[in-house]
């Protein structure tokens, strides 16, 4: 037997590492060259120049992000690593924003220094994880997600009616009720004021370094380890001399300071707290950027939480909107029907029948049924053979939608030929519902739109952007 | 000198049903010790009292003298037994190495925060379980080697998962090694490739070893006593070929008058 490990096998590894192809290729290998704190140190300084060149008022936006990126860095050690279906960490980010709103404001005659109020909200979060993680010495998977989730609500509902407790008296509110809290002070370290967007923004920078190296360190340890064996296997990793409830208690208090942590700063920057600032929307985003960017990954996280917090952003312009949509429809033909003259077939064809409806629609009524085009690029393209309507836009965009619905059922039950005939005018239908409603309100279409991202970007990459994927059978 | 474990009128139900009853066991220091029995006899059970799954209705478990009953099955591990799974129960989505580390936690003791700053002491103790994990993992020779150790541990195929699983219980540096059918689902090749293994796993590395065996083969190549069970009671025990030819055991595996035909 030759030396442990050491073999013609190994020997050769360095040729046999995992090829990449496609054009991306080039692209992967070079990512791949650059040693991981590069990688980081890259990424940062990226976002450092994300308030020197972003257009005014988008810091705000970059804030938000980054607060984002904080929670869901601390879920993923909960939810990502652990394996536990916390539904309740919303109320820990809730937890810490209060807190410090309290401690920070007119609330309490005590102002407390940040210096002081900072670690001892952050023990304060992680000791109230480590309470809430009780239930899961007995409980898992969605038993533990209801009992979580109840503690979320109550959440949202103890600061919503604080005055009303028993034994309190209606004078005293520490949170404000449905009102909130405000006139929170900022943060301020070192003599140093946190008090404009470019500050916060670098300070929470800073803080992602700390927190992004923390945790890998973390995950590649023993703890880490520990962790991801009790998501693999409870049992046999309790026989591989894990305290498997100390362990959870650990992931809870951990991701619950993490989140208490980032809920000090969200006060700060917000100058006040909101009981509607911590309703389980939020939870679900902080979920959806953790699912996005692939769930158990460092990377994956901070990658989906930015995705998920500028997406929204970006489709807010509906030229943005339009250009999603109209490649949208594109992708899903091109994906059908898998041939390009079939696709040029179809777009062809829902040409033709939209300029026979423009032509038949102008020869009954006459031009003053037609209302002004949208001023994007696509929209011009289609502007020929497109009715828009000037009056009753609304009723009959609501009428199309119908029709585009019972026109997609048509498509999924007929064959051949058939098919074509159903799927060209309720194409057109669609577009007409488009141009005529949904670009006209992007900000209710982006919410659609990032939604039909969502779904297909799971659909196509289920272990999320960056995640790897997980094996659930043997 | 006091037997590795010894198990004294143990007795454990599942509602009405009588799983174990009054069943004594020793291993010995040293000693490779074969439970047989047709399914359903309580020989899982007994691994599963043993390990601290379940606890037993009466009985006493004692681990080199000292009492284990009551005590979680981690403490169990910590105290230096170690086991596997009929089912295998490896953690399919870490590397192989990470499979095998993971089963330190017990023995290590870096702080949190000290794994957060990698503090000295702390990458002393992660270099000293990751050469741990490969002499482990080296046991296994040509089967696991070291291009394999960063692989996931799914992408093993299941003869391999098995050999993890034991590498994996070796890294708690156990005294007793518990092995539920090491070689359930192999072929003729690879389980005669288990009956030297469980041989060299005494010889090398020094466990006494308790292993529940459906394979009369490997039975009979590695055991120094065979522990007959059925319905939950022994019904013989001894050498391989006492067990063997005893009339209740061939009752046992073949039915009422097979013992009498032969």
């Amino acid at each position: 037997m030759s030396d442990i490990g050491v073999d013609r096998w190994v020997e050769e590894s360095g040729d046999r590492h995992e090829q990449y192809s496609g054009w991306t290729a080039p692209a992967r290998r070079l990512f791949d060259s650059i040693r991981p704190g590069w990688r980081l140190g890259g990424f940062v300084f990226l976002l450092a120049l994300f308030p020197i060149l972003a257009p005014q008022g988008t810091v705000r936006v970059g804030i938000t992000a980054l607060l984002l990126v904080m929670l869901a860095l601390g879920l993923n050690v909960v939810v990502g690593w652990a394996g536990l279906l916390d539904l309740g960490y919303v109320a820990f980010y809730g937890f810490g924003a209060y807190f410090y709103a309290i401690v920070a404001s007119d609330q309490l005659p005590a102002h407390w220094p940040s210096w002081i109020a900072i670690p001892v909200i952050v023990v304060a979060t992680a000791l109230l994880g480590a309470l809430l993680s009780l239930p899961s010495r007995r409980l898992v998977g969605d038993y533990l997600a209801i009992m979580t989730l109840f503690f979320a609500q109550v959440f949202v509902e103890l600061v919503r009616n604080f005055q009303r407790l028993p034994g309190i008296s209606p004078d005293f509110d520490l949170t404000g009720g449905p009102n909130g809290i405000t006139g929170v002070t900022p943060w301020s370290l070192f003599g140093f004021e946190f008090n404009t967007f470019n500050r916060n923004f670098y300070l929470l920078l800073a803080l992602l370094v700390l927190l992004v190296v923390g945790l890998h360190n973390i995950d590649n340890s023993r703890t880490g380890r520990a962790w991801r064996a009790l998501r693999e296997d409870t049992l046999a990793a309790e026989h591989m001399t894990t305290p498997v409830n100390r362990l959870k208690m650990l992931a809870f208090a951990v991701g619950a300071a993490i989140a208490g942590l980032t809920g000090t700063i969200f006060a700060s920057v917000q100058v006040g707290v909101f009981p509607n600032n911590f309703l389980l929307v939020f939870l679900i985003t902080i979920y959806a950027a953790l699912i996005l960017g692939g769930i158990g990954s460092i990377p994956g996280a901070v990658v989906g939480a930015i995705v998920v917090a500028f997406a929204p952003e970006l489709l807010r312009n509906p030229g943005t909107g339009s250009w999603l949509f109209y490649i949208g429809l594109v992708a899903i033909l091109v994906g059908t029907l898998k041939k390009w003259s079939l696709v040029a077939g179809i777009v062809a064809g829902v040409a033709a029948f939209g300029f026979l409806v423009r032509q038949t629609a102008l020869t009954i009524w006459d031009d003053s049924i037609l209302g002004v085009a949208n001023d994007t690029f696509v929209a011009r393209i289609v502007d020929g053979w497109l009715l828009i309507l000037g009056q009753h836009q609304d009723v009959v965009a609501n009428y199309a939608f119908v029709l585009t619905v019972v026109g997609g059922l048509g498509v999924t039950v007929t064959k051949g030929w058939w098919r074509a005939v159903v799927a060209i005018p309720t194409i057109y239908l669609a577009i007409l519902v488009w141009e005529n409603k949904l670009a006209l309100q992007p900000a209710v279409t982006r919410q659609l739109l990032f939604g039909g991202v969502l779904m297909v970007m799971m659909a196509v990459r289920p272990q999320g952007i960056l995640g790897t994927r997980r094996v659930e059978i043997t | 000198m006091t037997p590795i474990l010894e198990i004294r009128g143990l007795a454990k139900s599942f509602g009405g049903l009588r799983v174990i009853q009054s069943l004594d066991v020793t291993v010995g220091a040293g000693e490779i010790v074969s439970v047989i029995g047709p399914n359903g006899a309580g020989k899982t059970t007994l691994f599963n009292m043993i390990s601290g799954i379940y606890q037993p209705d009466v009985g006493e478990i004692l681990l080199d003298g000292a009492s284990i009953v009551g005590a979680s099955p981690e403490q169990i591990a910590n105290l230096g037994i170690a086991r596997t799974f009929q089912t295998l129960r490896i953690f399919l989505n870490m590397t192989v190495r990470e499979n095998v580390m993971a089963a330190t936690y017990g023995a290590t003791k870096t702080r949190l925060w000290q794994s957060v700053l990698r503090t000295p002491a702390a990458r002393r103790e992660e270099q000293a379980i990751r050469r741990l994990a490969e002499e482990k993992l080296g046991f296994f020779g040509d089967r696991l080697v070291g291009y394999r150790w960063d692989q996931p541990a799914y992408s093993l195929s299941y003869a391999n998962r098995r050999r993890l699983e034991i590498a994996r219980a070796m890294a708690s540096e156990p005294r007793l090694l518990m092995l539920d059918e090491p070689a359930a689902g192999m072929n003729p090749a690879e389980t005669r490739e288990v009956t030297e293994l469980i041989g060299r796993l005494r010889e090398e590395a020094g466990y006494s070893i308790l292993v529940i065996e459906h394979d009369m083969h490997v039975v009979e190549g590695i055991s120094d006593r065979v522990v007959a069970l059925d319905h939950g009671v022994k019904i013989a025990e001894g050498s391989f070929e006492e067990v063997a030819e005893d009339p209740g055991v061939i009752e046992a595996y073949l039915g009422h008058g097979a013992a009498k035909t032969r």
